[in-house]
């Protein structure tokens, strides 16, 4: 038995889809594949039941409820459908092919049906397209060569017969421009029969020539003599709750189809006027067009009773909520979540937490061993009410139950090895977890469920920046994978760890963000000691597990005291030995003693190191910080030096912990110490805004001699530059400078105890740029890095004169956020703000595209076994990837290999070890 | 302290890239002065740098054309749509982030602001003078540069030329030449020089329209220069002097003597394309987009443009990034129709026959199945018992 389900699995992994070949329906197939001939036009009787022949026959499968197909005998929702057909009383052209028509009809001769080339040509003709072989391009352009040779030849080579231009009239009508035996031009209508006769003519030996393929699109298939009736399934109708019904667009369509043909034959057989028949037949025409694509140009949509154009065969394919876009290559999916997100310190970086709600929604399918019956029986006991529970459960047969008060007893004893327990999510499960727009892999990443309270997921912030998210109100989806083959997947690959290196720069992307930089500044500057108490709560809250304190670096009126060096060294790993340069270096003199020092001893000894100790100068000899502070350098995003080194060198699940560890100590550090910047953060000494004051002055004084200069015509004009350009760049570079200055000035005055310099500086969030705008002055507005200029006539606003170039009337703001801006400087203020408005949303649109292009250029490429890449197809694109074949996420920040490091770092191995 | 050639032994029987062992035999022998290496440390070295190689290889079926294209697609949000910086040459304008890179991916025949970096030879190159005869030589200079004004008579039916004789010194012309550059290039008119003024006069033409006509294409009319090349600006940069210019014809300038051939470069890919190849235009590629990108601040790995380079360069012509290129071009007709126009591809695959062997990722997405990359690429199948039998 078993053997025959694993044989039964096996066939069932076997059968995939292998190729999906193309072509055109004959009238002998369509007539083949139908289930009924449709002759009457309307779809219900009178009591809501299909009208047999009708539209809704119950020959092509049905979709109301409680009746059954009467092709398969299946009910409605398990039948297929099945196609009917409308044998149409004329011919008609097929619109998406009547291009190709016109070309075949050009080509081939009006008499005997050949393609008017000569034999040579033909045999020339045949080998060339041996060689082109499935080259698209060329092929084009060789199908396009011929068809101009032989529309030209006004003989046939083969029969000797005259031929006529032909003319085609879009969308679907041919004209032959004959000449009659005196010679005189005349116009000949030519109906889809008589197209469809000579296309009937047309050998297919001559057919490869025309870029046809003769078993499977004849020329002469593409006039419709027989329309296919898409199976009911396929075009259901609704029950509005007014019990009216609403058909299907195609209904409407074919309806208009049947009603125009069966009036076409009546006539004909009554014998009707030629006049009447054609334009019935145009009609006719008409409405099979429409039905194919209502945007067909040159003939206005068909419209709805409302007046909106309907949704035809071509509308339902395209676009971005077409059949290929919106329903095949992306699709609605079960087991999936979407709530708003809100930040959880506490969990670790590749959890997340779900309500206790969706945690009893969503399930994951179970199988039940003998390992896991009593687990799993006690969940289904609790039914879907009760948290853990289980919703579902699934019996050796594949039948599926819902578990329900009546009924849960009954199944929980039932429940055996081979069934399988829908079960809800628990503490551990692993889940996808995504953010749209998703730009890149790390906008869906693998994270362990965390069951909580309240209605948010809950993210740990290191993770932010990948989904570039924040809790403003976003949103964010929840995915859970099914089969043990998508969760095993999803750990080995997705999970949250695996994803800190970004594959896009080969540096950190997932790393310590805001807070945990400032908090690693104040845990670890010079001066920073903290008391047994305090160590020993931060260590706790951390998770940080230490058998022992170290040994206190500092005893002060019997108090013990560890320096904040001594308690991140207790993060790092025993043998982690890395120096660099911060942030926070300014003064690179203090920090070139200790490189020198490093470098003469190579592992010098560490109380020397801690005499030359210096804030910009981060050094950590085997896991212990013995100088500098830590920045963004350290941990932070993109440049993130020990939080690179320890995923390269210790694994992502270390770095994992440490990030975890590290972002708690610090967020510890910083709400115990107490981290705010308030109104007064910003305050300058008097003597501070005498000087912005006196800058300001002088600005504006320079500016008002380049404009007299400019205006007595004593500006020298820059090569390649007007006059006015010239004034325009040399203002724009003065109160530039102005900024600067002033923005120097408040620097020299605020120092590391400001809490906003220390964000600035640290690069926690922020520029000094900012800490200017706030206390010494905004400077200039700009829109197109021009200043402001348009308005009114001559003006930006109506309080200045016309043709005022000073500072002040054209965007100069003196004023600070703080000291606070006049009117005029607050509009100027708005109007930059705006452009950079404008500019993002025109951004995303233009850049959503661009990337959607490349995806679709570049996404099957990959790197084969032998380390080549190639495409689908097999070509090569590169003989080995990236020319060093190295992963970028592996990389050292794009470098192949980090040749310092590796020396160094053997080399202490090996002396050390001596 | 082991010497170098027992550096060099050590190094050539490992497995690396040249590129690395060249870096890995300079850092060796540098530390080697320092630290007095013994043989087993450069060996213990050596290897440690293998280990690490190998490590950091990539994965066979990594998904790298995806990574690529969002490595690229991603970070373009945050560029600046400000189309004109001056950025790098301050007095020429330059298509720079988002839109620049727009225009790359697109390969577009003419780039919004094509500009060409002139490097000289030995005798030009520091001299300022002497740069600037150079420059002359390339820069286009038209009647209208060199006019104060240029005036219609309509009572003698002529057009008045009035030059700036400063501007014609500057260009290294005067007006007796120019007249007779007119002269050789109009046939249909007059020329005649008046101190600084040229009458230009029609020799038989009675509407005034054609009057109109003659006097636009004479003041349109190129004197000197290259075509195409409007502005030219000289900079110092370190020790030589570099000629930039608004437009390009990079065939032209290579042939200006004075020229440095083997430096100048332009910003016009299929330019390079033309003059000096693809191999040449793969590479202008990637470093137009790593420089626009390293422009505005954002750090994007090479391997990922290479691919793209590689992609838009494979055929031996550039092909753009989108429909009229690599897509479009594209074998399977379930990939190429769920990009854009979607009914003419199946119309066209239906007339043709054409089969869709599915090996794609588009495709495979399409229709369900798992994709052929990463752990799909995979093809074993094995039949496992359920469970490991007990004894």
């Amino acid at each position: 038995m078993e053997l025959d389900i694993a044989l039964a699995s096996a066939k069932a992994l076997k059968k995939v889809i292998g190729s999906i070949s193309f072509g055109i329906l004959s009238p002998q197939e369509i007539r083949k594949m139908s289930a009924a001939e449709i002759t009457v036009p309307d779809t219900y009787d009178d009591d809501g039941y299909p009208i047999d022949g009708g539209l809704m026959d119950k020959r092509l499968g049905v979709i109301d409820p409680g009746l059954r197909c009467q092709t398969c005998g299946a009910k409605a929702g398990e039948c297929p459908g099945h196609f009917g057909h409308i044998e149409l009383a004329r011919p008609v052209v097929h619109v998406g092919f009547a291009k190709t028509i016109q070309r075949v009809l050009e080509s081939t001769c009006r008499e005997c049906g050949r393609i008017k080339l000569t034999d040579k040509e033909i045999e020339e003709y045949m080998k060339k397209f041996e060689l082109v072989g499935d080259r698209r391009k060329a092929r084009e352009k060789l199908i396009k060569e011929i068809h101009k040779k032989a529309k030209e030849r006004m003989v046939c080579p083969h029969c000797g017969a005259p031929q006529f231009p032909i003319k085609f009239e879009r969308p679907t009508i041919y004209w032959e421009l004959r000449r009659d035996e005196e010679g005189n031009e005349y116009k000949h209508r030519m109906m889809p029969s008589e197209v469809r006769d000579r296309l009937e003519r047309v050998p297919d030996k001559d057919l490869p020539l025309l870029g046809l393929d003769p078993k499977n699109a004849r020329p002469e298939w593409m006039i419709l003599t027989v329309l296919p009736v898409p199976p009911v399934t396929m075009r259901p109708s609704i029950t509005l709750e007014s019990g009216i019904r609403a058909e299907d667009d195609l209904t409407h369509k074919l309806v208009d189809i049947i009603r125009i043909n069966n009036r076409l034959r009546s006539n004909i057989e009554a014998g009707a006027p030629q006049l009447i028949i054609e334009d019935l037949w145009d009609l006719l025409q008409y409405h099979v067009t429409t039905y194919f694509n209502n945007e067909t140009s040159g003939i206005p949509p068909a419209k709805h009773k409302s007046g909106r154009p309907l949704k035809t065969l071509a509308q339902r394919l395209k676009g971005k909520e077409g059949r290929f876009r919106g329903n095949l290559s992306g699709k609605r999916v079960n087991f999936s979540a979407r709530t708003v997100i809100s930040p959880d310190p506490m969990i670790s970086i590749n959890e997340v937490g779900v309500p206790i709600a969706i945690a009893m929604e969503l399930t994951v399918p179970e199988k039940v061993t003998e390992f896991n019956v009593e687990k799993l029986r006690k969940m289904v006991l609790n039914g879907p009410e009760k948290y853990p529970g289980a919703n579902y459960v699934i019996d050796p047969e594949g039948g599926r139950r819902r578990i329900m008060e009546s009924n849960k007893e009954l199944l929980a004893e039932q429940l055996d090895v081979g069934w399988t327990v829908e079960r809800h999510l628990l503490d551990g499960d692993i889940v996808l977890f995504n953010r749209q727009p998703s730009l890149h892999r790390m906008s869906i990443m693998a994270h362990r469920v965390r069951v909580m309270p309240y209605k948010t997921f809950r993210l740990n912030l290191p993770v932010c920046p990948s989904y570039n998210a924040d809790f403003d109100g976003d949103e964010m989806n929840l995915h859970v994978p099914q089969t043990e083959e998508a969760q095993a997947e999803a750990k080995i690959l997705l999970e949250v760890q695996n994803h800190i290196i970004s594959p896009r720069y080969g540096g950190p992307l997932i790393a310590g963000i805001q807070d945990h930089i400032s908090g690693g500044y104040l845990l670890t500057r010079e001066g920073a000691y903290f008391t047994r108490y305090e160590v020993e709560q931060m260590l706790m809250f951390a998770g940080v597990e230490v058998g022992e304190l170290p040994k206190p670096d500092r005893v002060e009126n019997g108090v013990e005291l560890w320096s904040g060096k001594t308690i991140f060294s207790l993060l790092l790993p025993d043998d982690l030995t890395v120096w660099y340069r911060n942030k926070l270096c300014d003064e690179p003199e203090r920090c070139e003693p200790l490189e020198r020092l490093i470098e003469e001893k190579l592992v010098p000894d560490p109380e020397e190191v801690r005499k030359l100790a210096y804030d910009g100068f981060v050094y950590i000899q085997n896991g212990k910080l013995l100088s500098g502070a830590i920045d963004k350098k350290a941990y932070g995003r993109e440049d993130g030096i020990i939080l690179d080194i320890m995923v390269r060198e210790y694994g992502p699940e270390r770095a994992r912990l440490f990030l975890d560890q590290v972002t708690k100590l610090t967020i510890w550090v910083i709400t115990h110490r107490g981290f705010t910047t308030a109104i007064d953060d910003e305050d300058l000494p008097e003597e501070a805004l005498d000087r912005i004051k006196e800058i300001i002055r002088e600005a504006e004084e320079r500016v008002r001699r380049l404009i007299e200069a400019y205006r007595a015509g004593e500006l020298e004009p820059l090569p390649g530059k007007t006059l006015e350009e010239t004034l325009e760049s040399k203002i724009m570079a003065v109160l530039a400078e102005s900024r600067d200055n002033a923005g120097k000035v408040a620097e020299r005055y605020l120092g590391m105890n400001n809490h906003a310099v220390i964000m600035a500086k640290t690069g926690a969030r922020g520029k000094i740029l900012n800490i200017t705008q706030m206390a010494a002055m905004l400077g200039q507005q700009s829109i197109r890095g021009k200043r402001l200029y348009r308005g009114y006539n001559g003006r930006v606003l109506s309080h200045f004169k016309k043709g005022d170039l000073t500072a002040k009337a054209r965007g100069f703001v003196v004023n600070s956020y703080k000291s606070g801006l006049t009117p005029q400087e607050y509009f100027f203020h708005a109007m930059g703000g705006r452009e950079g408005l404008v500019d993002t949303a025109v951004r995303t649109a233009q850049s959503g595209y661009m990337q959607r292009r490349l995806i679709n250029a570049l996404q099957d490429l990959k790197v084969d076994y032998d380390g080549t890449v190639r495409d689908p197809t097999g070509i090569i694109v590169q003989f080995k990837y990236g020319e060093d074949g190295v992963d970028p996420m592996k990389s050292w920040g794009g470098r192949t290999l980090n040749v310092d490091r590796i020396i160094l770092k053997t080399l202490s191995k090996v002396r050390e070890g001596e | 302290m082991v010497g170098a050639k027992t550096v060099k032994a050590i190094l050539n029987k490992v497995d690396l890239p040249n590129n690395i062992k060249e870096e890995l035999y300079e850092s060796i022998m540098r530390y080697n002065k320092k630290y007095k290496l013994k043989k087993k440390e450069v060996e213990e070295i050596v290897n440690e740098a293998v280990r690490e190689y190998e490590k950091a290889l990539i994965e066979p079926g990594e998904a790298i054309g995806t990574v690529a294209a969002q490595s690229i697609g991603e970070p373009s949000t945050q560029m600046t749509l400000n189309t004109f910086h001056y950025a790098g040459v301050a007095e020429i304008n330059v298509t720079l982030g988002l839109p620049r890179i727009i225009e790359i991916v697109d390969a577009r025949k003419n780039p919004s602001t094509p500009i060409m970096t002139v490097y000289l030879d030995e005798e030009h190159r520091h001299d300022r003078e002497k740069a600037l005869e150079v420059a002359r030589r390339i820069e286009g200079t038209t009647i209208e540069n060199l006019a104060r004004e240029v005036s219609m008579d309509i009572v003698d039916f002529e057009v008045v030329i009035e030059l700036d004789p400063e501007r014609v010194e500057k260009s290294g012309l005067s007006v007796e030449r120019i007249v007779k550059k007119l002269e050789g290039s109009f046939k249909s008119a007059e020329f005649e020089a008046e101190g600084n003024t040229i009458i230009a006069r029609p020799k038989k033409a009675t509407k005034l329209a054609d009057l109109r006509r003659l006097a636009e294409k004479v003041k349109k009319h190129r004197l000197k220069g290259l075509s195409g090349v409007g502005k030219t600006i000289i900079r110092k940069e370190g020790d030589e002097y570099v000629i930039y210019t608004e437009g390009s014809n990079f065939k032209q300038v290579l042939k200006v003597p004075g020229v440095d051939p083997t430096r100048t470069r332009t910003n016009n890919i299929w330019e390079i394309a033309e003059v000096l190849g693809i191999e040449a235009a793969r590479n202008a590629i990637i470093e137009e987009i790593v420089n626009t990108m390293s422009e505005q601040g954002l750090e994007v790995d090479v391997r990922h443009i290479m691919l793209v380079a590689d992609m838009m360069t494979l055929d031996g012509v550039i092909r753009p990034i989108g429909r009229h290129g690599i897509v479009g071009e594209k074998s399977s007709v379930l990939a190429r129709a769920a990009f854009e126009i979607t009914t003419q591809h199946l119309f066209e695959a239906a007339e043709r026959g054409e089969v869709d062997p599915l090996n794609g990722v588009i495709e495979n997405v399409l229709i369900g199945q798992p994709v052929p990359l990463g752990t799909g690429m995979v093809r074993l199948a094995m039949n496992l018992p359920l469970r490991p039998e007990r004894e």
